[in-house]
């Protein structure tokens, strides 16, 4: 115990005095949490769209008009030939070309239907997605009014009407989805890389093989390491809770101590991944590529951008196994929809079995010797 | 005599390759013994199964009254340790340096404090106990780092070339804190590669592809050998090794 002491009063000494340090905990979090979220934003809007108007009528303009003026497309052309709409999709022009054959209102009015095409430009698969559900949309808004007006008088009706009624977050605040979420990658670095960067450092200046041949102990050692950072990822988890509320007015609709008993499970897994990535680096520029490595596949594996059951089945395992997966679905739950202890014991528990696995894991590879 | 360090027949293998090939000798306590030999001839890995942070493939080895296989635990706080690689935390001061260094030894409250006040005194340090260790030279380093290791007043301090480019006046002061050391009863175990310094140890031993060619003091060894400096003795043997790096 007494050693600990020691440990701990060396490591908090020289974690306060690296100035790299203090400036990863204290404005990453806050650059990370402005800048992400409002960059990373899934909304997509100013589609551009060409349309090539081949009936050129009352409708066909009106059609067009409404598509101009739904906020959400720019008319990047407008024209008769289909293939000089192509040609602005070459050049980037256009994402999407809405074609309207001839002869459009005509067969509106006189057979109640007709058609139009829609290409989208799919390199940005995302955009070209969203642009031909939006372009959808307002085609069968379109519909819908056209066939109210054809059949006004006789007071019909359509036989079904979808409603729908947005839980939780009700205006769909994309920040409330995002910044919890950023926040988790913030405790998992700080939590994995930054202690293990720390202790290949000793490695590499040669203080570890002094305390090898001393009497602290390899438990000692390791708890003196993994507190500070311990400490540290509970620190960045408050900064990071208070800029949400600071910056973007965000407050979890669940409790804090959720959250906090959630996070120093959490952190003691995570601290065991980064023991176990300083035993397999020998110096800090290997700890940091294995870092980069990990970091990737626990950001794209984790739910944070892409939801996890979209994923195909093996990567929904390989996410099975991914730390921060359960914390961004705990946060993202306890932020809001205010979830408590008894919806999330399931993911106490995962985290529980990785932070055993993951320090036994680092404990037995550290104890070798030669 | 009291044995502080008796080998008997130590042996280490990686695989094929048989880095120390039994090598048996006896160091005393008080002693200043030099453990030379060319690089690649087997001294660390020797001195790293000394020290307790490594196994021998077979042989017996016994540091500070305890085995090497069963009581490592024991030798390491027993042993104090530096190396020409290492010297102190750079980011704590003198003063917090040798808390830590003190502290894991086990030294107590009162302990530490009329330790590090012996060392202050001992190194005429005024001020720069508060200073950061990476704001001092090196040669101060390598003094104090010195002193640190023997803080505990161990059996057996392990050198491993301490005083690797260290300028002469430095290196002349660093070997008298080693002979001050002996005085008071711990040994000292170095290796170098400065002949100059191999002149002042009481026993020498000269290693050569993993093998002991040579074990004496000085003077005798250059009888032996009919040299005039340890320099030449030490070419004498060396030339006939087979590896190197």
């Amino acid at each position: 115990m007494r050693n600990i002491k020691f440990m701990l009063r060396k490591e908090f000494r020289q974690v306060f005095r690296n100035k790299a340090i203090l400036r990863m905990i204290l404005a990453m979090p806050v650059i990370q949490l402005i800048l992400i979220p409002l960059a990373a934003d899934y909304e997509v809007k100013n589609i551009n769209i060409a349309v090539v108007d081949n009936d050129v009528s009352a409708y066909s303009r009106r059609l067009t008009e409404k598509i101009k003026s739904s906020g959400i497309f720019k008319l990047s052309d407008y024209g008769q030939n289909y293939n000089a709409a192509l040609k602005t999709v070459g050049q980037s022009k256009s994402d999407l070309i809405l074609s309207i054959e001839p002869g459009f209102e005509k067969n509106l009015i006189r057979e109640r239907s007709a058609k139009v095409h829609i290409a989208a430009d799919a390199v940005n698969g995302i955009k070209a997605g969203l642009g031909a559900a939006y372009a959808q949309q307002i085609i069968a808004d379109f519909n819908a009014e056209i066939v109210k007006e054809l059949a006004a008088g006789t007071e019909q009706k359509f036989p079904v009407t979808v409603s729908s009624a947005l839980r939780y977050n009700p205006y769909v605040n994309y920040y409330l989805f995002m910044v919890p979420g950023i926040l988790v990658m913030l405790v998992t670095m700080v939590g994995s890389f930054l202690s293990a960067l720390n202790i290949v450092a000793e490695k590499e200046i040669g203080t570890m093989e002094q305390i090898n041949v001393s009497p602290l102990k390899k438990h000692e050692f390791i708890l003196g390491k993994l507190i500070p950072f311990w400490v540290l990822g509970m620190l960045s988890i408050t900064i990071g809770m208070s800029i949400a509320y600071l910056f973007y007015g965000i407050l979890p609709a669940g409790s804090f101590l959720v959250i906090y008993s959630y996070a120093a499970l959490y952190l003691l897994a995570v601290l065991g991944v980064g023991l176990l990535l300083s035993t397999f680096a020998e110096n800090q520029q290997q700890a940091t590529l294995f870092a980069f490595f990990i970091l990737m596949v626990f950001i794209l594996m984790s739910g944070l951008y892409t939801p996890v059951d979209s994923m195909p089945e093996w990567a929904q395992w390989i996410s099975a196994f991914n730390p921060p997966r359960y914390f961004i679905k705990l946060i993202r739950a306890v932020y809001i929809k205010g979830s408590g202890f008894n919806d999330l014991g399931h993911e106490f528990l995962v985290t529980a079995a990785f932070a055993l696995v993951f320090n036994i894991l680092a404990i037995f590879s550290y104890n070798k010797r030669g | 005599m009291e044995k502080v360090i008796t080998a008997d027949k130590l042996t280490k293998k990686f695989g094929d390759f048989t880095a120390v090939n039994a090598i048996s000798f006896e160091v005393y306590k008080g002693e200043i013994f030099g453990f030379l030999g060319a690089n690649g001839a087997g001294k660390t890995t020797a001195m790293r199964i000394l020290s307790g942070l490594s196994y021998p493939s077979s042989g017996k080895a016994m540091v500070a009254g305890f085995d090497v296989y069963e009581a490592s635990e024991e030798i390491k706080k027993n042993i104090g340790y530096m190396s020409q690689k290492f010297s102190l935390y750079e980011n704590l001061t003198v003063k917090e340096n040798i808390r830590f260094f003190g502290g894991i030894y086990g030294l107590g409250r009162k302990e530490l404090k009329t330790a590090s006040e012996q060392l202050i005194e001992r190194l005429q340090l005024g001020p720069e106990v508060n200073k950061l260790v990476g704001s001092l030279p090196l040669g101060w380093k390598q003094k104090i780092a010195f002193s640190v290791a023997i803080l505990h007043q161990p059996k057996v301090v392990f050198l491993d070339e301490p005083t690797g480019g260290v300028d002469p006046i430095t290196r002349r002061q660093f070997w008298e804190l080693i002979y001050e050391a002996s005085e008071q009863g711990i040994t000292a175990f170095v290796t170098t590669h400065y002949m100059d310094e191999a002149e002042y140890c009481d026993r020498v031993s000269i290693m050569v592809d993993g093998a002991i060619a040579a074990l004496d003091s000085p003077l005798k060894l250059k009888q032996q050998f009919n040299a005039a400096s340890m320099d030449a003795v030490f070419l004498q043997l060396a030339r006939g090794a087979k590896r190197s790096d």
